[in-house]
């Protein structure tokens, strides 16, 4: 007999029952349309065990990476833990262990995990500062690389998660984080794909650690970043961006300035409009877009007609709300 | 004449029936859908004809509707009724959706997999079963 656990519920599959109508027959409502592995709705995440291959077909590879399977199409013979996406996401206890300003309004955070923690750059967390405040932040280091975990975070007028860590969190603080979670990460397999990264403000943090994660894997196809801010004060880690031009000769760094008055040094306009001037045919890129949501939307669609395959673009929009 | 139908049930007793395999393998699966939905998406939303019944829509959604829309219309695996096309494109009917706007469709269909460079006859083969839904999808 097979078990799958949800939640607190441990449920019993019944002979080629799939995880969908299990759960779906017991009252638990996932989402779902076609029931035949293609629509994709019916997404879950595994958080202990492994989903079979089949429940796998048709995902992108950095979902597939990440546990995730379609419940119509999954039925596992051995026990599975099972949640939605986004919910359930396992919780670890971090000290802090830097706080370090970036610009005037970004911080970055460092967090020593007290138990073992796996995560891949680009993947968020959520910080929790009590039950009723949790927001997500994305990660900027790379586990190879950095001995802590990097988050930078934007200091938003009234926020009440952002205001704390940049007012009262101290270092030797303890705090809980949830997670990690997210798909939008480096998979290495193609070090040759030309990879073109796009990203506003404190949207920076998962695409240094993507950037990172590629160059020191060896990814050798053309490295290209946009970072764009409204003007140069909110750009960041500016110095860090340009030694690794000159250290990776296949990586360029393009600092976007929105408003009217453009130093000498930085591209005029908004860095998505600037980003598709540079690189207008994207057939056969791999894009990654993080930061504000409208430009993580439009650009999303103008990468794609520019050529870039729907699986090729990846993109963590955080939401204002949760930053 | 007996001779040759001998010879042909001979064949069909050693080798096992010859039969055409079934239009979704013979595009390639769901492999195809894929490639097939990365151009066809592309070709809608650059369509001036029909790209406004697309704007704001989320497109990692969209796209897998695309996709189960297509794996229908290559013969493959789906559950999709007469009343799923109904109800999913009604709000677009009342948009104006109509004929001319399913012509365009059909076209970049056609577009699309003339592209991936499929025969003739298959792409026939999927454009009837695409045009079977013609009433559904305009609420007639």
């Amino acid at each position: 007999m097979t078990t799958i656990r949800y939640g607190n519920k441990s449920l019993e599959l019944a002979e080629n029952q799939s995880v969908l109508d299990c759960l779906n027959g017991h009252g638990i409502p996932i989402p779902y349309a076609c029931r035949t592995g293609v629509c994709q709705n019916c997404l879950m995440r595994a958080t202990d065990g492994t989903p079979p291959a089949a429940s796998q077909i048709g995902l992108k590879d950095s979902l597939r990476l990440s546990s995730h399977f379609l419940a119509c199409a999954c039925r596992p013979t051995e026990n599975l833990d099972v949640a939605l996406p986004d919910d359930a996401l396992p919780s670890t206890h971090a000290l802090v262990s830097g706080l370090e300003l970036l610009n005037h309004d970004i911080m970055r955070v460092d967090l020593e995990a007290l138990s073992p923690f796996e995560y891949r750059a680009g993947q968020f967390i959520n910080l929790v500062r009590d039950s009723s405040h949790v927001r997500s932040y994305s990660l900027a280091s790379v586990p190879r690389l950095d001995k802590h975990i990097h988050l930078h975070v934007r200091r938003l007028p009234k926020g009440r998660v952002s205001g704390w860590i940049h007012e009262e969190l101290s270092i030797g603080q303890r705090v809980e984080i949830r997670g990690p979670s997210g798909d939008c990460i480096y998979l290495p397999g193609k070090p040759e794909q030309a990879l073109l990264l796009i990203g506003t403000g404190s949207g920076l943090a998962p695409l240094y650690g993507i950037l990172r994660d590629a160059l020191d894997q060896g990814h050798q196809g053309p490295v290209r970043l946009f970072h764009g801010s409204r003007d140069f004060h909110g750009l960041y880690l500016m110095d860090e961006l340009r030694k690794m031009e000159r250290r990776f000769p296949n990586f360029s760094y393009f600092p976007c300035v929105s408003a009217s008055h453009v130093p000498a040094g930085f591209v005029a306009g908004r860095v998505h409009e600037a980003a598709l001037r540079e690189t207008h045919e994207l057939k056969g890129w791999r894009v990654f877009l993080c930061g504000h949501p409208e430009m993580v939307k439009q650009t999303r669609k103008s990468a794609y007609l520019a050529g870039a395959a729907l699986r090729d673009i990846h993109a963590d929009a955080f939401n204002v709300s949760h930053a | 004449m007996a001779e040759k139908q001998n010879l042909a049930d001979w064949y069909d007793e050693k080798y096992g029936k010859m039969h055409n395999p079934p239009l979704f393998e013979q595009l390639g699966g769901s492999g195809a859908v894929d490639a097939a939905v990365d151009i066809f998406y592309r070709k809608v939303l650059n369509d001036k004809r029909i790209n406004h019944f697309f704007e704001g829509v989320d497109m990692d959604k969209q796209a897998a509707k695309q996709k189960a829309f297509l794996t229908m219309a290559f013969g493959g695996p789906h559950n999709y009724t007469g009343l799923d096309m109904r109800k999913g494109h009604a709000h677009l009917v009342t948009q104006g959706l109509n004929d001319s706007h399913f012509d365009a469709v059909m076209e970049n269909l056609a577009g699309t997999l003339k592209e991936l460079g499929v025969a003739d006859n298959l792409i026939g083969q999927v454009a009837a079963i695409a045009e079977s839904t013609r009433d559904d999808v305009l609420g007639r």
